[in-house]
Parts: structure tokens; sequence; C-alpha cells
């Protein structure tokens, strides 16, 4: 795909992170991450897969090791750089993170803010092409009906489609969801991992996305990592994950998981 | 057995827990000398004498005017002190927060600065001030603001970390900075609580405004305590009524608002 040649997009170096003095939620994490690829992370709960993620945009900071974004090494920025680092990196939350009270394209908006002087962020200030730009975001993700809607009235496969549109009208290079489909149905998920695969696709947005099911991982990623207590454990494309590396990274009861999950999934 | 042992555990705690009870009523009740039977009786005969007597009658109605102008002065004074508290409140609750605190030691300061004042009474705050400022409004309307700013301030905190915070993650993931979030996120979802909250407060404070009343002579609680003291009980259950009915009134209107921003 992505020539040799080229720099890795995403690099980390050793990354350790430390929330109490014994155990470590990330142990040694090294991997790089080409242009446009569509990553998953699946692990057991706790195995530090959230950790992971927020170490890339600093919403929490390694203990030691290194975090490299196209070229700049994230750990070294002042407050201002970070902010200019976060524009470039969209994220999707398992709880959608919306602001309920507000209409559907103020919440896309916010995804402008990175971008705003002070006062013209504090006004909620937009320019007619950023606002143009968010009712084209809106349009493409189906939610033109509900553009001037409360987002608490919306289905949670709708407010998560506003959280990819908050994510998308920052202009990312590359987008981290954090178990993006963990509280919704089969039907909503399915539609949400599609949307997600073909942005990413289309756009050529990098997508490193935490999964707990396995099957879904399998079915939409170019690459999986694994993850447990803290430590990579797999690293490599979809038909290298056969159910004996899933039962190092579950523990063995997970066969059983899998299939019983996937024919749920597939139900839906 | 482990399970066994914590329902006997339980049962235990609960019949220490009725033996302590009952140990300190009736301890109070014999160094007190408080007869229980009079004590019952005598809520009776209250009740007769203050239909016989407790009543406004036409003459007291001459008063009238005299008790809405103190009347309007301790509804205003609630208001202006509550209002202003929480602006204040908003402060420090933004400084106070888990989610939008700057830093670790400027949280404490806020949080110690809501307890402090919060865990005063209202009644040891009028009079500590009444050495300063004597028998004033300003007495009144200083108690008032710093019984306000504790409780208002706590009740931010809580509302604050418990609304906003997965918006204010997400804001921030977006790079956005410090005052964009707080705008943005952090006011638009707390908002409406916190008004309610201010409604409360408002109530709550007209209230004890009479109370204070009392001690700093100023309002519808001194007119309380001038007519009673001079024994013009029918003015004085005029002064009761017209307490009543204004808590009422404000109780409903803030109802409203309530149902209205929520």
């Amino acid at each position: 795909m992505t020539p040799e040649t080229s720099n890795p997009l995403l690099e980390l170096k050793n990354v350790i992170k430390y929330y109490n003095r014994t155990t470590p939620a990330l142990a040694d994490i090294s991997f790089s991450i080409m242009d446009g690829q569509f990553i998953s992370i699946i692990g057991p709960s706790g195995s530090g897969k959230s950790t992971l993620l927020r170490c890339i945009n600093r919403m929490i900071e390694v203990s030691s090791g290194e975090v490299c974004f196209d070229g700049v090494i994230t750990s070294q920025l002042k407050k201002r750089d970070l902010r200019k680092l976060r524009t470039k990196i969209g994220m999707i939350f398992q709880h959608y993170n919306l602001v309920d009270r507000l209409t559907v394209i103020e919440n896309v908006l916010h995804g402008r803010l990175g971008y705003k002087s002070t006062m013209a962020g504090v006004l909620g200030r937009y320019s007619q092409e950023e606002k143009m730009q968010a009712h084209r975001i809106i349009n493409i993700l189906g939610l033109h009906d509900q553009v001037y809607q409360r987002c608490d009235q919306l289905s949670g496969g709708q407010k998560q489609r506003v959280g990819i549109a908050r994510a998308l009208v920052q202009n990312p290079r590359m987008i981290l969801c954090d178990e993006p489909i963990s509280s919704l149905d089969p039907n909503s998920s399915k539609i949400i991992m599609d949307l997600l695969r073909s942005i990413s696709r289309e756009m050529g947005i990098t997508f490193i996305v935490n999964l707990h099911q396995v099957n879904v991982a399998l079915k939409y990623s170019d690459r999986i990592i694994g993850v447990n207590k803290g430590k990579l454990v797999l690293d490599g494309s979809p038909d290298q994950l056969t159910t004996e590396r899933i039962s190092d990274i579950y523990g063995s009861t997970a066969k059983d998981l899998m299939t019983d999950s996937e024919e749920r999934y597939a139900a839906g | 057995m482990q399970q066994a042992d914590i329902f006997v555990k339980r049962r235990n705690d609960r019949w220490i827990f009725f033996a302590v009870l009952a140990v300190l009523t009736v301890g109070s009740v014999i160094i007190t000398r408080y007869d229980v039977l009079k004590g019952f009786t005598s809520i009776v005969k209250a009740f007769v004498w203050g239909i016989s007597n407790f009543y406004p009658d036409i003459e007291s109605m001459a008063k009238l005017p005299d008790i809405l102008l103190k009347l309007r002065e301790t509804v205003l004074m609630s208001i202006a002190s509550t209002t202003i508290a929480a602006v204040f409140a908003i402060l420090l609750s933004l400084a106070g927060s888990r989610t939008t605190r700057m830093s670790r030691f400027f949280s404490v300061m806020a949080r110690g600065i809501a307890s402090l004042f919060r865990n005063i009474p209202l009644v040891a705050w009028a009079m500590v001030l009444m050495l300063a400022f004597s028998q004033s409004p300003l007495t009144g309307y200083l108690a008032l603001f710093f019984g306000s700013l504790g409780f208002l301030t706590r009740s931010f905190i809580e509302t604050i970390d418990e609304v906003s915070h997965d918006a204010v993650e997400a804001l921030e993931a977006t790079g956005a900075g410090y005052f964009h979030v707080i705008f943005q996120a952090v006011l638009p979802s707390s908002l409406p609580q916190m008004i309610s909250w201010l409604l409360f407060m408002i109530d709550t404070n007209i209230r004890d405004a009479t109370l204070v009343g009392f001690l700093t002579g100023t309002g519808i609680g001194f007119s309380f305590d001038l007519y009673y003291k001079s024994m013009n009980f029918h003015a004085a259950s005029l002064v009761v009524m017209l307490i009543v009915i204004t808590i009422i009134i404000i109780e409903t209107a803030s109802n409203m608002i309530r149902r209205n921003i929520m």
C-alpha cells in the first residue's frame, strides 16, 4: 500500500504509563502507523485500550516513552502547539460526549473551536464557510432533518453520527474512536462502523478504533493491535488473528465469547 | 458462614443504635426535667390561644403599608444577596470543580472557602457581623451573602462535575481552549441546574432573612419583633400571614421558571 520510504503518520516508542506505582497501565508499547490505515485495538476491559488512545492526543500524559505524530514529538509541545496538534486528531467516544442541551449544528461546530481565537470561540462566532462545511458534513451523515434539534432528543446512533460530524469538521488527519459502538444496538453499530470505514477510504483519514467486539475488528480493519494488561500482545493483519491468538488476548474462555457475539451481531 | 455473620452483625448494629437513642432521649428528659405530658397538652393550649388572639383585625390593617414596605426590603435584600453570591459562586466553582479547575491548589482553596462559609450557621454570621456593622441592613445582607456563597459554590461544583465532564473531555480533544470549554460546554450544560439552585436559595433566603431581621433589627423580622413585644398580636399575625403568602408566591414562581428551563 504505502511505499516503505514514507514516514509513518504516528509512531509510539516505548510508551509507559503508570497510574500508581505498582502496576503499569501501559508497559512498553511501540508501534507505528501509516497514513490512511484503519486500525483496531482489541483487548479485555481494563487492558489499557482507552489509556493508549488518550496518550496519543495527550488527554493523558505518558510516564515515559515517546509519541510522534506527523513528525512532531507530542510530549514536548507547549499549550498552544498542543491545541494545534489536537485539531489534526479527531476523537469519538462511547458515550458520544455531546453537549446535550445544544443543537446538532452547535455541537458539530464545536469541532472548529481548536482553530478559533479566545473571543470568537467564547461567543460562538463561526464563519460562513465553517457553517457551510458543517452543513455539508451533516448532510453526508444523513442528519439534515435534525440540524436544529437538541441532541438530547436524538437516538444513540444519531448522537454518534453527530460525534463523527464534530470530528470531521476539524479536517483531521486521524480520528481516534474509543469504543464507538459499545452503547449502540447491533443495527446502529453496523451503520456507524460502515460509516467510519467509508470515511476512512474516501477521505483518506487514518482511524484508530478501540473495540470490544473481535468479530467487528476482523471485518473492518486493515490491521489489528491486541493489548492485554498494558502489553502489546498482537500486531498484524486480520487474517493473522487466529482463535488461538484471541485466546492469548482474552484468556481461555474467549473462544466461546467470540462465536457467541458473532451470532448476535449477525442476527442484528 | 461469612454471610450469616453479616446478618447477625446488621441486627446487632440496629439494636445498639436503638439502645443508644433511648438512653439519650430518657437521659436528656431527666436532666432538663422536661415534662413530656405537659409538653403535648400545651400545644393544644397554644393553639386555642392562637385562634382567639393571633389573627389580623381591622385595626391592624392600618399597619399594612408599613409592613409591606418592610417586606419589600426583606425580599429585595434576599434576592440581591443571593444573585451577587451566585456570581462569585460560579467563579469559585469553576476554580473548585475537578472538571474545570486550573490547578489542584486553587481547587482545594475554593472548596475550603465554600465549606467554611457553608458550615458557619447563618445566625452565627449575623452575630459576628453585627459586631462590625452593628444593627443595619448591611449586616443582614452580608450574612445572607456568605451563607449563600458557601452553599451555591458547593452545589455548582457538583453540578459542573455531574453534567459537563464528558463534553469537556470532547472539546479539549478538539483543541479548544480553556475559555472555549467553559462557555461552549460547561455553562450551556450546567446553567439550568444552576438557576434551579439559585431559585431554591432565594426561596430559603427570604425565610432566613426574616430570622436574621430579628437579630439585626431590619426588615420584616424587625416588624414582627416590634409588634410582638408591644403585645400587638393582631399586627404580628398579619406579618406572619404576609410572610407565608410571599413565600408561596415566590415558590410558585420559581417552580414555573424551573419547569420552563429544564
